[in-house]
């Protein structure tokens, strides 16, 4: 299958998944109720249909295809498959970021929550962009998000340690946990600006991550400004995961699947593979949430608990078999 | 004739290291450069430092007339393949497709015929849509040549070009660089084989601790004194049918 036909066929699975997510939800609309809501969106069925449903739908389509995106470009950069946008620490400084904003009462201010998030991955982002312009080597990049990673991770904990208050302890553990629950057209249009600059960033970046299939010395000396390459897909990478995790809390495994999911189409190129893996990004996280709306369960489940849960499994999966294709 | 690469008086460390103590290279156009040499004596240091890979802490590096260090990307490139040593591919791509990863500057349809036309050169035509990965480590050998020979610089330089491969694709090899010189362009590798190195080589240098220990033709370089001296070895180039080979032995370790 060409990359092409890949590509629309996702934005065709895309399309239909989220018609119908947002056709359905918790409270079931009859034929007529979805005509009322078609030709009037000030009705009370429209209001469900334009101003709950489809801005969930839009910010898990939105959020899925900028994981997606950053876990590609990370895993082009890095040169390894198991590179995922969580792997520069960026996600765990957002989360800091989150969980200080909640814990210091921020709460109740609408985009506090958000933009301290976004303030948390933009500081680790720049640490990391910085790195990444110092050193050639990817293993540095690893060993340092590694280390952001655990280091935010412990201040985080330390926020739940210090916490006089249970509410305000079980609210940060809910945020952490992802949703893309009553999400309205501001929070997308606050989400919007990073993740456009971050995909501009990581398409710039493509024929760079392609160059470095054949090593760092090789495309060093290529004649492309690999320098500035390095730099863009990193900085990109961390203003989308930055940005998702501001939006909706920390997801796994979209970002390190989705690229596996179109690899073998996009013939194993790291430039060719980057806007399929949006796309699959985008398909899954609003499948995700759409098990997570249509599950029966006392409470909704938090969408980074079904994206885990379910990637999981198939991620072993998907391992097992790219393991015995090794061994033959 | 301006030279296509000089490398004046090099120095340069690796950590604490040193590792290249005033080493020179001058190659001209049309001219097949053996630079061989112990392990650990320099070689890829060398052709590093003069490539601006690496820092250097003394004596200077020329591409084509111009110091390396005040090259972009682009003119460096325009100036000189480069094939280095570390042969891992990262990704399973197509053959074709990284053989034109060599051509970055062209068009891709361009440089996908390009890389169609290099991959029936080393002989592997048939494979040009075969994943990289897929394919024996002497196949791989032959796609990055293919790759160094997309690059049409003026200049290639190969860094243990034969290593691992079988005699068979070892002259293919060195065939098809040396047809690159007689086209006109500079060809510099580092070589392990000896009498390889005298077979295909115009000049040979050789290269102990950091320094250059001789240079000149094969039969000048790898003088008996040079063969004992840097190599350790008893014997000397002999003319065969075949060409030159080095008849030696391992010198007895002297009594202590």
């Amino acid at each position: 299958m060409s990359v092409k036909r890949l590509e629309l066929l996702l934005l065709l699975a895309l399309l239909a998944i989220a018609a119908v997510a947002v056709s359905l939800g918790e409270s079931p609309l009859s034929v007529n109720q979805y005509h009322q809501a078609l030709t009037d969106p000030g009705s009370p069925p429209g209001e469900v249909l334009w101003t709950i449903r489809l801005p969930r739908v839009a910010m898990a389509a939105l959020i899925g295809a900028g994981l997606g995106l950053a876990g590609a470009a990370m895993q082009g950069l890095l040169r390894n498959p198991l590179a995922e946008p969580g792997v520069l620490g960026v996600s765990a400084t957002a989360g800091l970021g989150a969980s200080l904003a909640i814990a210091g009462g921020l709460a109740a201010l609408p985009g506090a929550v958000e933009a301290c998030a976004l303030a948390g991955a933009l500081l680790a982002g720049a640490v990391v962009v910085g790195l990444a312009a110092r050193f050639r080597e990817p293993e540095v990049l690893i060993l340092f998000g590694v280390a952001l990673s655990a280091f935010a991770g412990a201040l985080t904990a330390l926020v739940f340690n210090l916490s006089p208050s249970p509410v305000a302890v079980a609210e940060v553990l809910a945020w952490l946990m992802g949703s893309v629950e009553n999400r309205d057209l501001t929070d997308i249009a606050r989400a919007l600006p990073p993740m456009v600059v971050g995909a501009g960033l990581c398409a710039y970046s493509a024929k760079g991550l392609r160059m470095l299939t054949l090593g760092e010395e090789a495309a060093q000396m290529s004649g492309l400004p690999m320098a500035r390459l390095r730099v863009a897909a990193v900085a990109g990478s961390a203003l989308l995961a930055g940005a998702a995790v501001a939006a909706a809390g920390v997801i796994g495994f979209v970002g390190l699947a989705a690229p596996h999911l179109v690899r073998a189409a996009a013939r194993d190129d790291p430039g060719r593979i980057l806007r399929p893996a949006a796309l699959a990004g985008a398909l899954l996280l609003v499948a995700a949430d759409l098990a997570a709306r249509v599950i029966p369960t006392e409470q909704e489940l938090k969408l980074g608990v079904v994206t885990a849960l379910f990637g999981a499994p198939v991620f072993a999966l998907l391992a097992w078999r790219a393991a015995r294709s090794w061994r033959s | 004739m301006t030279a296509a690469w000089t490398i004046e008086a090099a120095r340069a460390r690796r950590g604490q290291a040193l590792v290249l103590d005033g080493a020179s290279l001058e190659v001209a156009p049309g001219e097949v450069l053996g630079v061989v040499g112990p392990n650990g004596a320099g070689k890829t240091s060398l052709l590093r430092a003069g490539l601006g890979l690496m820092p250097l802490e003394a004596g200077r590096a020329l591409l084509a007339g111009r110091p390396v260090a005040g090259l972009n990307p682009v003119e460096r490139a325009r100036r000189v393949g480069y094939l280095p040593q570390e042969r891992r591919l990262a990704w399973n791509l197509p053959a074709v497709d990284v053989v034109a990863l060599g051509a970055p500057d062209l068009p891709l349809a361009e440089a996908v015929a390009i890389a169609r036309e290099r991959l029936g050169r080393v002989g592997i035509a048939d494979l040009a849509e075969r994943g990289v990965l897929d394919m024996s480590g002497g196949e791989r050998a032959r796609v990055l040549l293919a790759r160094l020979l997309a690059t049409r610089a003026p200049l290639l330089v190969a860094d243990e070009p034969v290593a691992g491969l079988d005699p068979d694709a070892q002259l293919l090899t060195l065939d098809l660089l040396r047809a690159q010189a007689q086209a006109g362009t500079a060809v510099v590798v580092t070589l392990h084989d000896l009498g390889l190195a005298a077979r295909a080589c115009d000049r040979v240098l050789v290269l102990d601790h950091g320094r250059v220990a001789a240079c000149g033709t094969p039969i000048e370089a790898l003088s008996p004194a040079v063969l004992a001296a840097v190599f350790k070895l008893d014997g000397a180039l002999v003319e065969t049918p075949a060409g030159l080979v080095v008849a030696a032995k391992r010198r007895s370790p002297t009594p202590s």
